[in-house]
């Protein structure tokens, strides 16, 4: 059985279940409790589980952050959400330097199971402070697992999951998904587990590897190849940190070719983190390089005719295809 | 009796480090809190065994006043495998956060209020009597995180005690040229949140301040913060010559050892010099217990440098 719901309902879906299941989960983050977030995504939540679990906060992201490190640490599983990606600056201490170490430096001591929400991604018209991809910066720091689904059952499986699991997980959730109304299963207990990537498109030819919102722009541009002649295979890693290397290295060494599709600037980017892995051990593997199309080395502009130079479209992932094939 | 045994454990347990280090059987370096000792005696004779409690990269005797296991804080400051945090944290992030309630010491200034206040919330949502007490020093009143975490633990009427050691130097930066008010506490008054400041070389003034904030906020009525003014002997680090502080800061902390007037104290009231020698003695050699066991304790394996990252997957999680 399935049904066709939009992305923020299978993340609300997600929680809204984790709340039910887990007595321990709390919510915390800007408007997430009497507006029920901005994205619609906890309505009605303080009315069923009341404020001790569903919790405004001040505008303070490095207070409300620190504070639900110091929950976890005590058993607590406190979900937390940014209103965007960007304002990870505002606690980058407690996210980089707290949660994603205290196990690690006291022994073994605790587990830190929080999980941190994150909307991201371009195309909103926001400018450079709402727009950004921090993929490459957050994977840098070990401790963490890092999520990035793109379909609504993704995003619900892998929300339900992130909840579950004993360590800091980070979840990027790209805003222009949100809406896009999609099939997801019935079943109340459907996980999506971490770590795991997905082959939405089987194909011969090259190998495209993408995450979130850049997998249906892959899907779109694997199409119009498709109809050239040229097959591609789109992988959805769907989970950064642990990456799916069995799942790449699979994919690789049947289609010799790769892509790598993602929103970030392009500099210090996860992808190029992924092409530099790929070129140390699957180098033999190869046909040709491995090329990464990104975003361009700047600072997200605002106007939408320069916004749309700033991140790859269908027809920009058709020509880098080509680039990487020769034709 | 029992404060100033704590008090004296805890100056024992510095100079042994402290000879340690000087020898060159640590790495790193260890930042010690000789001198304010009876701030560490009497705000621990008031915390209860159920409470929890951060502390700071100066925090050996945070943990030795705690009635943690010197042997294994010293084995943590030496980086063996018997340590503490399995040699992994070292001098600056002791914890037992499942017998002590020792939520860690953290490298990070500041970043115990986040913490403290953060398990205040896990006590409130679950339920529990428990209270935290996050300690700090002057410095980490001026981060952002004291303002946001105590603007929100006061208006959530959050079970935690700030317990802020003023030693008057941050590294070398003297408190009053970087911040305005006379004493730091009082700005808890901005967020509506009690406070006291004591005379932290007088041990049974700051029990009694802890004793009232704790009762305060285990009744549920919120924050409370105290400032204990105190002297760091030494400099921010061992070895720092601590050159930028004039000669009278320690011939008025001298003047004031908690050690010294917390005897006179007992004197007066009868316990004899060979009483308070043998509780030295004693803490001497339970000292050198600890830096016997440190020292003869093996290192990690270096094949479990990458173990304890992660809770689950960690092979996979920190293979690529």
């Amino acid at each position: 059985m399935s049904k066709k719901i939009s992305v923020s309902k299978a993340i609300r879906e997600g929680l809204l279940e984790e709340m039910r299941r887990d007595d321990k989960m709390f919510i915390m983050g800007e408007d997430m409790a009497v507006m029920g977030n901005v994205f619609a995504i906890t309505t009605g939540f303080l009315d069923e589980f009341g404020p001790n679990r569903v919790i405004d906060t001040p505008i303070s992201e490095e207070g409300f952050m620190g504070m639900a490190v110091g929950a976890a640490m005590r058993g607590m599983h406190p979900v937390v959400e940014l209103m965007y990606d960007d304002f990870v600056t505002e606690c980058a201490d407690p996210l980089l330097n707290q949660a994603a170490k205290l196990k690690y430096m006291s022994g073994g001591q605790c587990s830190i199971p929080l999980v941190l929400r994150m909307p991201m991604g371009s195309g909103r018209r926001n400018a450079g402070q709402h727009s950004q991809s921090l993929e490459g910066m957050i994977c840098h720091f070990p401790g963490l697992k890092v999520v990035a689904p793109c379909s609504a059952a993704d995003a619900k499986g892998l929300i339900k999951s992130a909840i579950r699991d004993p360590d800091p997980v980070v979840v990027f959730e790209h805003k222009l998904l949100y809406a896009r109304k999609e099939e997801i299963p019935e079943d109340e207990d459907y996980l999506v587990p971490i770590g795991k990537a997905s082959v939405k498109r089987q194909g011969k030819d090259l190998t495209i590897i993408t995450w979130s919102r850049e997998v249906n722009f892959s899907m779109e541009a694997a199409e119009k190849l498709a109809a050239e002649g040229i097959d591609v295979e789109v992988l959805d890693l769907r989970t950064l940190v642990p990456i799916d290397w069995e799942a790449i290295k699979a994919s690789v060494s049947k289609t010799h070719n790769v892509l790598i599709v993602s929103e970030e600037v392009k500099r210090g980017s996860y992808a190029g983190e992924i092409s530099a892995e790929i070129s140390e051990e699957l180098f033999d593997e190869l046909d040709a390089p491995v090329e990464r199309l990104c975003g361009l080395n700047i600072v997200s502009p605002f106007s939408p005719v320069l916004e749309d130079q700033n991140f790859p479209h269908p027809d920009d992932i058709v020509k880098a295809v080509k680039r990487v094939l020769n034709k | 009796m029992d404060l100033y045994r704590t008090m004296v454990r805890v100056r024992a347990f510095e100079e042994h480090a402290a000879e340690c280090f000087t020898k060159g059987m640590l790495a790193g370096n260890i930042h010690l809190s000789i001198g304010q000792e009876a701030a560490a005696a009497g705000a621990f004779a008031a915390i209860q065994p159920e409470d929890y409690f951060t502390s700071t990269h100066r925090g050996h005797g945070h943990a030795v006043a705690r009635g943690m296991d010197p042997k294994l804080c010293m084995a943590e400051l030496f980086g063996k495998k018997t340590g503490y945090c399995k040699g992994k944290g070292g001098s600056m992030h002791i914890a037992d956060m499942k017998k002590a309630n020792h939520l860690g010491a953290n490298g990070i200034v500041g970043a115990g209020q986040l913490i403290s206040a953060g398990s205040a919330l896990a006590s409130k949502i679950m339920g529990d009597k428990s209270v935290t007490v996050g300690c700090f020093g002057d410095s980490s009143t001026n981060e952002g995180s004291f303002h946001e975490s105590l603007n929100m633990a006061a208006t959530w009427k959050l079970p935690v005690v700030w317990f802020i050691e003023n030693n008057c130097y941050g590294v070398s930066t003297e408190i009053h040229r970087v911040t305005n008010t006379p004493d730091l506490a009082t700005r808890a008054a901005a967020y509506d949140v009690p406070f006291a400041v004591v005379d932290g070389s007088d041990v049974t003034a700051v029990y009694e301040a802890m004793v009232t904030a704790l009762d305060h906020a285990r009744s549920g009525k919120g924050p409370y913060v105290v400032e204990a003014k105190v002297y760091r002997y030494q400099g921010h680090y061992c070895g720092d010559p601590a050159v930028y502080r004039p000669k009278e800061y320690m011939e008025q902390a001298l003047e004031n050892d908690c050690i010294e007037k917390l005897g006179k104290r007992l004197a007066a009231l009868g316990v004899t010099e060979a009483e308070l020698e043998e509780i030295k003695q004693a803490a001497q050699t339970e000292m050198d217990e600890a830096v016997k066991f440190a020292d003869e304790s093996p290192y990690p394996d270096p094949a479990e440098v990458t173990d304890d990252m992660y809770t689950a997957d960690n092979e996979r999680c920190v293979a690529r």
